[in-house]
């Protein structure tokens, strides 16, 4: 069963110094209250996983809490670059970045066979690519029944995986809805999770029996965050703030007034600074 | 016809008519999805779009600024999760097109999305490929859609992001791919295709108003026309309308939300 708690309970129960931390959500219902939660707790030596590290991650590394990350995009979408990450391995500020870099379908197939129980994915992947050259995860195996020579990815088993969904009902079963992405597999993967969530309520009321739910005890935590993906969205809450985005660019691109926003809106800031974004946008998201 | 046009518009519109209504296409961000879209609101109103989030046949109202955007779930007839896109859409070999935009591209039609520099201590360090490594192998055909110039047509690429016909000639064939690869670039000046047998790229039409010097000038490498060159026909009315439609939707969505 999963454990019904703040965000602060469940960062300090669930994430540690030094953790593999695979924070998901494509586009769609990236848990970003909760990577507030992390810095705000001083969280270090984080080995970060996502697809694709988004402002998210931009954040994390800016701050120093990561000594590595393993992606396979690494830009602001749409819009540019993410330019802490950029620094960090430019510059190696504030601190040198280790990195593990594939393709999504690689990454798709290593959290699938994570959550599979499998040590590794293999996919029809990298052919005549140069990640394979300079990534030294990225391996091949023969086909034992045809012999096709095929790429090979070790699974991805995160310490602890962090997302954001729609709705929990009161036991802590979640309901997934829209742009999906890989968070199902993420959270099935790892050896602890955390959902935070847009709204906790009686009856799940799934629309079909075929809905993405997360059963309450394939979870560790849920926790109640109203806005909480937030400028990402939450499909039928609250649209994708993308003013915030291409603003983002403005903040990151220099040291300062990055260090200046973190101050301002994540360290003197607390979870439920992240409702006013439903308030202010419910209007929009009908 | 129109008259005025930009040299931009005149790129999205001819990438546009490279699609049909039988396409099943793999959409990139940008460039791409502008040109896709197009296609589906003029010529090609049948055409499946599908973006690697796990929006299969979308059909948005605006433009998306990511991957992910929410009009493309709202506007799709179904939405999967990235492992299953990945997997039995893309790899299972069901996408007839897909559309690649790059930050630099060589004369076989190579991507780089990655690095400029090495890749330990790179001078620049660029998003990386995400989807494109698989897309450009497991699609039927891949089109390409970048503005020419000497930064991103580069005689030599630092980094091979996703291959296109890699040292050109059978070298995809002999990687064991049966996918065709690039099969056209199209730029803001003109279209390149890949030679027939050595798959280098060559000028095979070019837009109105620009010259062979022009191209050549802005070209990392000595350029190739093609012996059949034509001019591209200029955008009609229409194409040009429905462009201007979908970029003023999405200013006005982008900067509102």
């Amino acid at each position: 069963m999963a454990r019904i708690c703040t965000l602060s309970e469940a960062i300090e129960e669930n994430v540690r110094d030094g953790d593999t931390l695979a924070m998901e959500g494509f586009t769609h219902l990236i848990p970003y209250a909760a990577g507030h939660e992390i810095i705000r707790q001083g969280r270090k030596e984080l080995f970060l996983v996502r697809m694709t590290p988004d402002l998210i991650y931009d954040q994390l590394i800016g701050v120093g809490a990561a000594r590595g990350m393993k992606f396979s995009w690494g830009g602001n979408p749409g819009v540019g670059s993410l330019h802490r990450f950029r620094d960090a391995v430019e510059n190696q500020w504030p601190r040198p970045l280790e990195i593990e870099e594939h393709s999504h379908a690689a990454m798709a197939n290593a959290y699938e066979a994570g959550a599979a129980n499998l040590p590794f994915a293999t996919l029809r992947g990298y052919i005549g690519a140069d990640l394979a050259k300079v990534n030294p995860n990225i391996k091949s195996v023969t086909c034992p029944f045809t012999g096709e020579v095929l790429a090979a990815v070790p699974s991805i088993r995160p310490d602890v995986s962090i997302i954001h969904a729609q709705r929990a009902d009161r036991k802590g079963n979640v309901l997934i809805e829209g742009i999906a992405g890989v968070q199902k597999e993420a959270v099935l993967a790892a050896k602890r999770s955390v959902v935070t969530v847009e709204e906790i309520v009686d009856e799940l009321d799934p629309p079909s029996p075929n809905a993405v739910i997360l059963p309450t005890w394939a979870i560790s935590s849920v926790v109640h965050v109203p806005g909480g993906a937030f400028p990402s969205y939450a499909h039928g809450y609250y649209p994708r703030s993308n003013a915030f985005y291409i603003a983002w660019d403005k903040v990151a691109r220099d040291r300062d007034s990055f260090t200046a926003w973190i101050k301002e809106n994540v360290l003197a800031g607390t979870p439920a600074d992240f409702a006013r974004h439903v308030t202010k946008r419910a209007a929009n998201a009908a | 016809m129109s008259s005025e046009f930009t040299p931009t518009e005149m790129m999205t519109i001819a990438a546009a008519r490279a699609l049909t209504s039988d396409d099943v296409c793999f959409v990139g961000i940008g460039a791409p999805s502008a040109a896709c879209n197009v296609a589906r609101l003029t010529h090609a109103p049948d055409i499946t779009l599908i973006y690697e989030s796990g929006t299969i046949g979308t059909k948005p109202d605006v433009l998306p600024l990511s991957i992910g955007d929410g009009e493309l779930c709202d506007t799709a007839l179904c939405t999967v999760s990235v492992p299953e896109m990945f997997r039995y859409w893309l790899q299972g070999g069901r996408i007839t097109t897909g559309f690649l935009g790059g930050a630099q591209i060589d004369r076989f039609a190579n991507l780089n999305t990655t690095v400029v520099g090495e890749y330990d201590q790179p001078k620049v360090r660029l998003p990386g490929g995400g989807g494109a490594p698989e897309i450009a192998s497991n699609c039927g055909q891949i089109y390409i859609t970048m503005a020419l110039s000497k930064r991103g047509f580069v005689d030599h690429l630092d980094f091979i992001t996703s291959m296109g016909h890699g040292e050109g000639g059978d070298h995809r064939k002999r990687l064991g791919m049966t996918t065709k690869g690039p099969t056209r670039v199209i730029t803001d000046m003109c279209v390149f295709e890949p030679d027939p047998v050595t798959k280098e790229l060559s000028v095979g039409s070019i837009h109105k108003g620009v010259s062979r010097s022009q191209i050549e000038e802005n070209c990392g490498w000595p350029v190739r026309f093609s012996p059949n060159l034509t001019e591209t026909p200029v955008p009609t009315e229409r194409e040009i309308s429905v462009l201007r439609d979908i970029n003023a939707r999405t200013k006005k969505a982008h900067e509102a939300a």
